[in-house]
């Protein structure tokens, strides 16, 4: 999903609040507006930790009452300024945006080209207990549909517990849920991927080598992505810890189930997100009634942020936080379902309540926040399609072209529409089309081309 | 085969368009601005190569599409029906290729009006030149890809090139030419656009013809003499046309080789 923050009423401060993507009029809360989509985990997570941005809000209240009259006035002349810069940076934020997903993208198919392990049909979820391995057609194709029913009501209900969570505040019992799921995945998955790494390329290693690097890529992990560590260090993990799972979709995922739930999932995240009774927007709404930001966790960061206290004036700039937030991993489990929350959140650094000084103004960056569960997803679909028999790595690239292409899609359209949106529909949509039709018909053609050395 | 062999065809067919990309397209994001539906705001070259790219792919799909049909309607035996069906489907592509070339300029335009609306002094922040510059690089890097990636795929394993008797220089002979068809169409981006702005239907049907004579000639192959040296010359004839057109002058070449400084050049359209 993708949020906006509607943070730029002030604009008589000196301190132009811009976000990139958002016009000059927006409404006065100055809460995330978050879809967040994940069932799982997580966002109690982020409101433990984001007192800070919680603190701005009563300011930037304040501080609308007394520019009302004032804004109107500037708002014209500022409004070419801010979209000159909104140009500049929704540049930056794309491809803020492209080259964590490239990443993730890449390292999934690389592994599953040359590691036979994630390729080999070794049993399935207990979500999907239908088999595939039906003779008819009609029963394979109600076994997938049954398969997708069942994983989409696992994720529903796993949204609907967490909106109770976070409604009743058991802020501990989330935390500690994504604690141990983040624990397993940096731990156990990342071994078993080693193990099949050394497998696949012959490589023997003896266990106290691997008891050192494990221990010490999961201890470090840990803490970047629950506490605190370089910017680009916690962007790292959680760029693996995404494909880590995508992986896992895709080796357990049987073929004609995994297209049916991604197409499920893109509309259940359009429906979550969009209505006014899903549970996303509920959550949204309780975050927005609480001014609390909503899910810093599970969130893919790109820039550093200011994180300045703004009700306490003393405590003001707490000077330039290299990791904007305690991102909490919420992958949970392997048994749980991990739809975690997809959306993209478009932060901008919280302004201080006092004029702040210019060189404070000037390191005030913006970063583009994508949900882990949208990684996932567009991971698992060119995993998907680059695991396809035939091995054509026309289909991989096309469905790559079209996620990146519905990306930019969705950014825009979030641009105009300046609200929570949902980041999986419209690139799920077109990475279906384009895989099927690539598979089924450009393929066909671009290998007669190539057998007769023919070029168009 | 192997390692020696991949590397070597990727940096042939790629390495040109790369390094343009990398110097040319990479260094400013905001130079490449696309519109969509008439909304404006800055993509990154990541994003524009995609749409570029997405069009590119879209005429594909449409042309295999038509192939595909074709193909299922007719007998598979027959082998002059399925040769012919084959041509006929590389011209059709070729054709459509061109008129998604035209639809992108379309649609550029519109950019380019919505960017001039918008900012401060009237003038956009990049022209349609460069436009059609990296709508052309982005065209040929996507049809250089889906041409060259299942080879270089196949080139990282085992195997004999040419062992039934086929040429022995298939690889070599695919990666010139990918090369030289991704500077094609990185000069047909230009000289299309500018016929397009100036009206000139002349420089758009030569745009065509050459397209359909690069894709008739490969027809010759494994007579690569037949194919390659044609496609080689229409780029040079192409390249110094596309110079011409951007501003590029004799005099332009020889201060450029002589490293002088130009005050009062003529600055090609960038």
């Amino acid at each position: 999903m993708i949020t906006f923050m509607n943070n730029s009423d002030s604009e008589d401060e000196p301190c132009n609040e811009r976000t990139s993507l958002m016009s000059a009029e927006s409404p006065p809360v100055p809460s995330y507006q978050d879809g967040l989509q994940a069932s799982e985990t997580r966002e109690a997570q982020t409101h433990r930790k984001r007192q800070t941005g919680s603190s701005r809000s009563p300011n930037n209240v304040a501080d609308e009452d007394a520019s009302d009259s004032d804004v109107r006035v500037r708002e014209s002349a500022l409004e070419n300024e801010e979209e000159e810069l909104t140009l500049k940076y929704g540049a930056k934020h794309v491809i803020m945006l492209f080259v964590p997903v490239t990443l993730c993208m890449i390292v999934v198919v690389a592994t599953i080209k040359s590691v036979r392990f994630y390729t080999e049909k070794n049993g399935q979820l207990i979500y999907t207990p239908f088999s595939e391995d039906t003779p008819s057609v009609g029963q394979r194709l109600l076994n997938s549909v049954l398969n997708t029913i069942i994983m989409i009501s696992v994720i529903v209900v796993m949204t609907v517990f967490l909106v109770v969570l976070y409604k009743y505040r058991c802020y501990k019992f989330i935390h500690g849920w994504l604690i141990l799921s983040s624990f397993m995945l940096l731990f156990l998955f990342t071994y078993i991927y080693l193990g099949e790494v050394l497998k696949t390329y012959n490589v023997a290693m003896d266990y106290p080598t691997v008891i050192l690097i494990i221990w010490n890529f999961g201890a470090v992990g840990m803490i970047c992505i629950h506490w605190k560590g370089p910017l680009q260090l916690q962007q790292a993990y959680l760029i693996m810890i995404s494909a880590l799972m995508a992986l896992v979709f895709i080796k357990y995922l049987p073929e004609w189930s995994a297209w049916v739930i991604l197409g499920a999932i893109s509309i259940y995240d359009l429906i979550a997100v969009l209505c006014p009774k899903g549970p996303l927007r509920m959550l949204v709404e309780t975050a927005q009634e609480r001014n609390e930001p909503i899910f810093p966790a599970l969130i893919y960061s790109s820039a550093m942020i200011w994180t300045v206290g703004m009700a306490k004036p003393d405590t003001a700039a707490k000077g330039q936080s290299q990791q904007t937030w305690d991102a909490e991993d919420e992958r949970e489990n392997h048994s749980s379902t991990s739809h975690s929350d997809s959306q993209i959140l478009d932060t901008r650094s919280p302004a201080p309540s006092h004029p702040i000084t210019l060189e404070e103004m000037e390191e005030e960056e913006r970063g583009v926040k994508l949900g882990l569960g949208d990684f996932i997803f567009y991971s698992v679909l060119v995993g998907k399609a680059a695991a396809t028999p035939s091995g054509d790595w026309n289909t991989t690239l096309a469905c790559f072209v079209a996620i990146l292409i519905g990306l930019c899609l969705t950014l825009l359209l979030l641009a105009v529409f300046k609200k929570a949106l949902p980041a999986l529909p419209i690139s799920i949509t077109f990475g279906l089309i384009f895989y099927f039709s690539t598979d089924n018909l450009v393929r066909p053609f671009m290998d007669t081309l190539a057998s007769h050395q023919l070029y168009i | 085969m192997t390692l020696a062999v991949f590397f070597g065809c990727t940096f042939i067919a790629f390495g040109p368009a790369f390094s343009l990309f990398l110097f040319t397209i990479a260094r400013d994001p905001l130079r490449i601005i696309i519109l969509i539906a008439g909304s404006v705001w800055g993509w990154g070259p990541w994003a524009t190569s995609g749409h570029r790219a997405f069009f590119w792919l879209v005429s594909l799909l449409l042309s295999s599409l038509i192939w595909f049909i074709a193909v299922k309607a007719s007998d598979p035996h027959d082998e002059p029906l399925q040769k012919g069906l084959l041509i006929f489907g590389v011209m059709f592509s070729v054709l459509l290729q061109e008129a998604f070339r035209f639809l992108y300029y379309k649609l550029l335009r519109k950019a380019i009006e919505g960017l001039v609306a918008l900012s401060e002094d009237g003038c956009s922040p990049i022209s349609i030149q460069q436009m059609a510059y990296v709508a052309g690089v982005g065209f040929g890097l996507m049809s250089g890809a889906f041409s060259m990636i299942n080879l270089l795929a196949d080139a990282l394993g085992p195997g004999t090139v040419g062992i039934h008797g086929d040429s022995q220089l298939y690889f070599l002979t695919s990666a010139f030419m990918t090369m030289v068809l991704i500077f094609l169409h990185t000069f047909w981006g230009i000289l299309f656009f500018h016929g397009c702005e100036n009206r000139r239907w002349w420089e758009i049907v030569a745009v065509v013809v050459m397209h359909l004579a690069v894709s008739g000639s490969t027809f010759c192959n494994p007579l690569y003499v037949g194919s390659l040296v044609p496609s080689y010359v229409l780029m040079a004839i192409a390249a110094v046309w596309a110079y011409m057109l951007s501003g590029g002058s004799v005099q332009n070449l020889r201060r450029f080789l002589l490293c002088a400084q130009s005050e009062a050049s003529p600055q090609p359209a960038s």
